[in-house]
């Protein structure tokens, strides 16, 4: 058997308490009971509609960004490449991530000291290629790391411009050979890169910018931020079931569906057995 | 011209990062060249370059660099590394030893100049940091010397220009180019150093007497074409002899034939200055009035003469003591650009282990082995012209006369 596919934390402690990116403002706060039934959307279109079964993270008090589950790291099998965040605003989450990949029995890697590594934030699976971002989050000595953890071949992908500040708010894999992606977002050799290598769909800037990309896949189901038409129309066209829930409380901090979200079910050992977590032995006597 | 060397690992080809990274050098206004490369075998298996990186300046070599990091490219060789001195004029053991070529070292991730560099001296790290060439006499136990070559970079000569003087005359010794047109060209190159502001150094001998031609180095003293003369007691003893009796070791310069009792003449000199109390006092007294030591004194141009073993005398202007000799040699390097050796094994050598190789050296002897034994103790900047040294000095005098 399998364990759950889908890490998430709920939106219990959200909101925009310090601005590290072009989206945040603490003068733009979200409306937290609006951002709470957003969320509790994306949870039942994952649980629910897609039947997928979602683990759960306690938020921690302080944390207000935890809820961006996809940056804690990136799961392999039974493994977790933690996350080692740019912004020390952040850096209190990952003890608390850490404390659940440990109890639920994942064998915990840590970046090189000093090596900035935002998780799926900036690292996507394409079959057994890596796509990785750098540049404003992950800087690109952790993607020699990670290539060389994961015996995959990694392709760094460079984003220079503040708005697409991880790689999951411009790019989305689709199925191994195919993406779709906003290729303003990239620099000259990454869209090389990119268009050499995959099937591409392009997401045109309003959508973008509404983070039409930044969406989770399951087989042929893409759980995607409300309000982007074009490229829902074009998911469905090629075959695609989509679900679009509104995710304007979120983008406020520069996140929607694909950052609330960490995958657990990526990597050969992910379909084996569960190992129990291992915990102290407690003396009992007979 | 200020390089180093980075290295690059990953997926760096199907990433395009290695082609990048090249990209952003030249962008930069940096050129490059790939010392290594392997090439990953399978697609997952990482591939590793080594780029040399050049940039015309320091400023501009950081920014490159700086840029490169961004792309993973890391830089090779990290801190210098210190240990103190033992003891005042010892170095610590595995102390770096340097050139005469421009270096660099790294302190607190900054690449710092080292400061008046000569060849075969440590280099000490004082606070600010700041990095300094230190001969062993300079040494004080405690001062943190520089050992291993790591965090060390040496910049090679740049390679000189097709139209440069110098390129014209090689670096090799060869009595077969012609000399008239040799001369010329030393006459540019002084011209060039005093319009770019720096000072022209003359180290001579005592054959530039002995041939006739301490009029043609008075003229050119006095036209203000020298800025330092180093010297010995023997050109100074001779030049006076000159211009106290007519003679030079005995022999009359006008006439080419000894003189009775002329072998007595130089310590006749030498006791004459030796009564006026130096030079200087002799000039002021009138008792010396002609001559390249008389120029020196008149024209303002600064002068050290260093002794050796087997001097007569000396004049009370020579420097017996070696140590304080270099050193007083070292006090007038600052700002010279081009330094010129005339006739002198010696002092040519002494002079040689003192300069920067950027400092453009000429080296002029009727024998080819002085050019030789300068280039073989490590001054290889320096460009020989085998030939009479009154020739050279009264061409010289000539051309620098008639270019103005």
């Amino acid at each position: 058997m399998s364990g759950p596919a889908l890490l998430m934390c709920p939106p219990d402690v959200y909101d925009v308490a310090y601005e590290i990116n072009v989206w945040m403002s603490v003068r733009n706060r979200p409306d937290t009971s609006l951002a709470a039934r957003q969320w509790g959307a994306l949870h039942h279109a994952l649980a629910e509609e897609l039947g997928l079964d979602v683990a759960l993270v306690p938020p921690m008090p302080g944390a207000p960004d935890m809820v961006f589950a996809a940056n804690a790291g990136l799961v392999w099998g039974r493994r977790v490449l933690l996350a080692n965040l740019r912004h020390p605003q952040r850096r209190v989450e990952t003890p608390a991530f850490r404390a659940w990949f440990e109890a639920a029995g994942y064998q915990v890697l840590e970046p090189p000291a000093g090596v900035p590594f935002e998780g799926e934030g900036d690292a996507l699976l394409a079959g057994d290629v890596v796509l990785a971002g750098y540049h404003q989050r992950t800087a690109i000595a952790a993607h020699r790391w990670l290539g060389e953890t994961l015996g995959l071949e990694v392709l760094s992908l460079e984003l220079p411009d503040p708005r697409w500040y991880h790689l999951d708010t411009a790019l989305l894999v689709l199925r191994p050979g195919l993406v779709a992606w906003y290729p303003g977002a990239f620099d000259d050799y990454a869209r090389r890169v990119i268009e050499s290598r995959f099937e591409t769909l392009a997401v045109v800037e309003t959508e973008a910018l509404r983070f039409g990309c930044n969406a989770v896949v399951a087989g042929r189901s893409v759980v995607l931020p409300a309000h982007c038409p074009r490229l829902q129309a074009d998911l469905e066209r090629l075959g695609n079931r989509t679900l679009a829930v509104p995710m304007t409380e979120f983008i406020k901090a520069g996140g929607a569906c694909k950052c609330l979200v960490l995958r657990l079910d990526l990597g050969p050992a992910a379909t084996d057995p569960v190992p129990p977590p291992e915990r102290p032995t407690q003396a009992r006597n007979a | 011209m200020p390089v180093e060397t980075v290295s690059l690992d990953g997926h760096i080809i199907d990433s395009l990062t290695l082609s990048k990274v090249l990209d952003l050098i030249l962008l930069g206004g940096g050129s490059y060249r790939i010392q290594a490369f392997q090439v990953g075998v399978t697609r997952d298996e990482p591939s590793h370059a080594e780029i040399e990186v050049r940039a015309d300046t320091s400023e501009r070599l950081d920014a490159i660099l700086a840029r490169l990091g961004q792309q993973g490219a890391a830089r090779q060789g990290g801190e210098a590394e210190c240990r103190p001195a033992p003891a005042d004029g010892v170095f610590p053991e595995g102390f770096y030893a340097t050139t005469n070529l421009e270096t660099q070292v790294r302190v607190e991730g900054r690449w710092l100049p080292v400061a008046r560099l000569e060849m075969d001296c440590c280099i000490v790290i004082r606070p600010g940091p700041e990095a300094a060439c230190t001969p062993f006499n300079r040494v004080r136990r405690g001062d943190a010397v520089v050992v291993g070559d790591g965090g060390v970079r040496v910049e090679p000569l740049p390679r000189r220009e097709p139209g440069d003087a110098f390129a014209f005359m090689g670096s090799d010794v060869s009595t077969e180019r012609p000399k008239g047109l040799l001369v010329a060209r030393v006459a540019d190159a002084l011209r060039e150093a005093h319009s770019a502001g720096r000072k022209v150094l003359f180290v001579g001998g005592p054959a530039i007497v002995h041939t006739g031609a301490a009029p043609c180095l008075a003229a050119l003293l006095a036209g203000g074409w020298i800025d330092v003369l180093f010297a010995g007691n023997a050109l100074a003893t001779h030049d006076i002899e000159l211009a106290l009796f007519g003679t030079s070791l005995g022999v009359d310069v006008s006439t080419g034939l000894p003189t009775a009792h002329g072998h007595e003449h130089h310590l006749r000199a030498i006791n004459a200055i030796r009564a006026a109390g130096g030079i200087r006092p002799a000039v002021a007294d009138g008792l010396l009035r002609s001559g390249v030591m008389h120029a020196c004194v008149t024209h303002g141009v600064r002068y050290v003469l260093a002794g050796s073993i087997r001097d007569d005398g000396p004049l009370p202007d020579v420097i017996t003591d070696v140590i304080e000799a270099q050193e007083a040699m070292r006090a007038e390097l600052d700002g010279v650009g081009v330094a010129l050796m005339v006739a002198t094994t010696l002092h040519s050598v002494a002079t040689g282990n003192l300069l920067p190789a950027a400092v453009r050296t000429i080296c002029v002897d009727a024998d080819a082995d002085t050019v030789i034994k300068l280039l073989d103790r490590g001054t290889h900047q320096a460009v020989g012209l085998v030939t009479d040294c009154e020739f050279f000095l009264r061409e010289l005098a000539r051309g620098l006369e008639a270019g103005g």
